[in-house]
């Protein structure tokens, strides 16, 4: 049945395809996590009324935020193809996908953990403050796990961006299911190829939708 | 323990400056209760936020115990702020962390280890009368035990200081007045002297020991609680005294008996001791007059009650003036009333 349905799937070929896929996913998701938590740190704490208020920086982090998050992905992964070659002496592969990656997901998620920081309640900053707590620790202890449900929620809808941005990713020679679709399934005329990926893909996205919105929801006590 | 000295707090604004606090001067002693009351706006949060330096003074000096709180920085501010503890209208608890979470802050900030906090935390939960919830998330807790949480977080690091930033006002009448009892009890038992400010009468009538009334950042008024119900000097201090004494929905009905043609509407005042004796029983005894009792209130303050009581007299002129001059004999503040 299965056999009939999909008869020019290599499902070893599918399963790797799938799995470097999960790979630039997750590594991407971790990397960007980190960066855009540390951008939207940068953007919430030089806004005005923050404690590194500074209208230069903050210019200056918005904009770059501003223009990595509006040019196109597909025209970002050749734009950044010297610079990943410079890094790692190749462009191609799973690994030489994740520069162009976190540089395009990151800014997005850096406006997502921005708004998460500013829904604390100043309040609670301010109690922070009156008990004698440093920057570093407000930072540490009321920022970050005040806005974590928030945080975690961005990264699920980011991840999920980031899955989509693999496959683009695969058209340039990075490998995955986008990859896998394009060349067997695109080129060679192999429909059934396309609709296996694309399955494949689906399914990544909801595990990630579900991981997500269970630990969302585990973090929240609100 | 505290003394403000012409003290300043200006918000510049691009419009207009706006100073939220004006050349201020005030001294709040060792171990009392110290109520400012105002409206909204009048500068009392910024007030209280200068003296623990959440707000820095554009002019002047706040003196806490023996530290100069302007002059403070960095390392040596934060210390200073562990002796000032305070306490919000909104609460303001970590909604991530557990109730013990919660008060443990503190004492994670004060570098305390790990087996001296539990202690220290089971202690202050039983203090606060929160036993048994510590696992609980703020979320579970209601409005009054949340303030709870935040009086146990406050209490937490031992401070000389307690302020209070509208810390009922959020709060139901009952829970207001358990919350009040609470802090009544830890200024009686830990010798802690509490600032705090609000715009209801009540909660000053029912736990300060002296008052001082703001208005647009400066202190009109400022005295004994009793002395402040007793003789209210300014129209501000009068209107909030009027709060606790003359509610509102009662007074429409007493001033229609004003043109009412079988006597006078008298209001009477009592004060301390005074307010404990039989005195109307006497009066209708000694002066033949009837006496037709229209509102009363009686109301307890730190230092004696303090009473007011609305009758309408009966009987002829002589009677009559020989009643007016019996009350004041028996120290009784009788007045008249007539149509604005």
């Amino acid at each position: 049945m299965i056999e009939q349905l999909f008869p020019n799937v290599e499902w070893a070929a599918l399963w790797t395809a799938s799995l470097e896929t999960v790979y630039m996913s997750l590594a991407a998701v971790i990397m960007t996590f980190i960066l855009g938590i540390i951008l939207g740190l940068l953007l919430y704490l030089t806004d005005k009324g923050n404690f590194w208020e500074n209208k230069t920086l903050h210019a200056l982090t918005a904009a770059v935020v501003n223009i990595f998050r509006s040019i196109p992905f597909i025209i970002l992964l050749i734009l950044l193809i010297p610079f990943t070659n410079a890094m790692l002496g190749t462009f191609l592969g799973p690994s030489a996908a994740l520069p162009a990656l976190v540089a395009g997901a990151a800014p997005f998620y850096a406006r997502l953990v921005e708004i998460g920081f500013r829904e604390v309640d100043k309040g609670v900053i301010e109690a922070a403050q009156s008990m004698g707590a440093g920057q570093g620790r407000i930072i540490m202890r009321v920022l970050l796990p005040e806005s974590m449900p928030a945080l975690v929620s961005g990264i699920t809808v980011t991840g999920i961006t980031l899955v989509s941005f693999t496959a683009m990713a695969g058209a340039i020679g990075a490998g995955g299911l986008g990859d896998l679709a394009y060349r067997e399934g695109f080129q060679r005329t192999q429909p059934d190829v396309t609709f296996a990926s694309t399955i494949a893909v689906l399914i990544i996205v909801f595990v990630f939708q579900m991981i997500g919105d269970q630990l969302t929801s585990k973090l929240d006590k609100r | 323990m505290i003394t403000m000295h012409q003290l300043s707090k200006i918000f510049r604004t691009p419009d207009q400056d706006i100073a939220a606090v004006d050349t201020l001067d005030l001294s709040i002693n060792e171990g009392e209760i110290f109520g400012i009351i105002g409206y909204s706006g009048a500068g009392k949060s910024t007030l209280v936020r200068l003296l623990n330096m959440l707000e820095q003074p554009t002019a002047g000096q706040v003196t806490v115990g023996d530290k100069n709180m302007s002059e403070l920085k960095g390392r040596e501010l934060r210390k200073a702020r562990q002796e000032i503890s305070m306490i919000f209208q909104h609460f303001n608890l970590l909604w991530s962390r557990t109730v013990k979470d919660n008060i443990a802050f503190p004492l994670e900030i004060a570098g305390m280890s790990k087996q001296e906090k539990d202690s220290r935390v089971n202690e202050l939960i039983d203090l606060v009368g929160l036993t048994g919830r510590g696992d609980a998330y703020p979320s579970q807790l209601s409005g009054g035990q949340k303030q709870r949480v935040g009086i146990a977080r406050a209490l937490a690091n031992n401070p000389k200081v307690l302020l209070c930033d509208e810390a009922t006002s959020a709060l139901d009448p009952k829970t207001t007045d358990a919350i009040l009892e609470l802090l009544t009890d830890i200024n009686k038992k830990l010798g802690l002297t509490i600032v705090l400010i609000t715009h209801e009468m009540h909660v000053i009538r029912k736990i300060c020991h002296r008052v001082a009334v703001m208005e647009e950042g400066r202190i009109v008024e400022q005295g004994n609680v009793l002395e402040v119900f007793r003789y209210p000097q300014e129209d501000m201090t009068k209107e909030f005294v009027k709060q606790i004494t003359e509610p509102e929905e009662t007074m429409d009905a007493v001033y229609e008996l004003i043109d009412d043609e079988n006597g006078p509407v008298v209001k009477l005042r009592f004060v301390g001791e005074d307010a404990e004796q039989p005195v109307m029983t006497e009066l209708v005894r000694h002066c033949g007059v009837g006496v037709n009792i229209l509102q009363g209130k009686l109301s307890k303050t730190q230092h004696g009650s303090y009473g007011t009581l609305f009758v309408q007299l009966q009987g002829d002129d002589e009677h009559l003036k020989e009643a007016l001059r019996f009350l004041e004999e028996h120290r009784v503040k009788a007045e008249v009333l007539q149509h604005d």
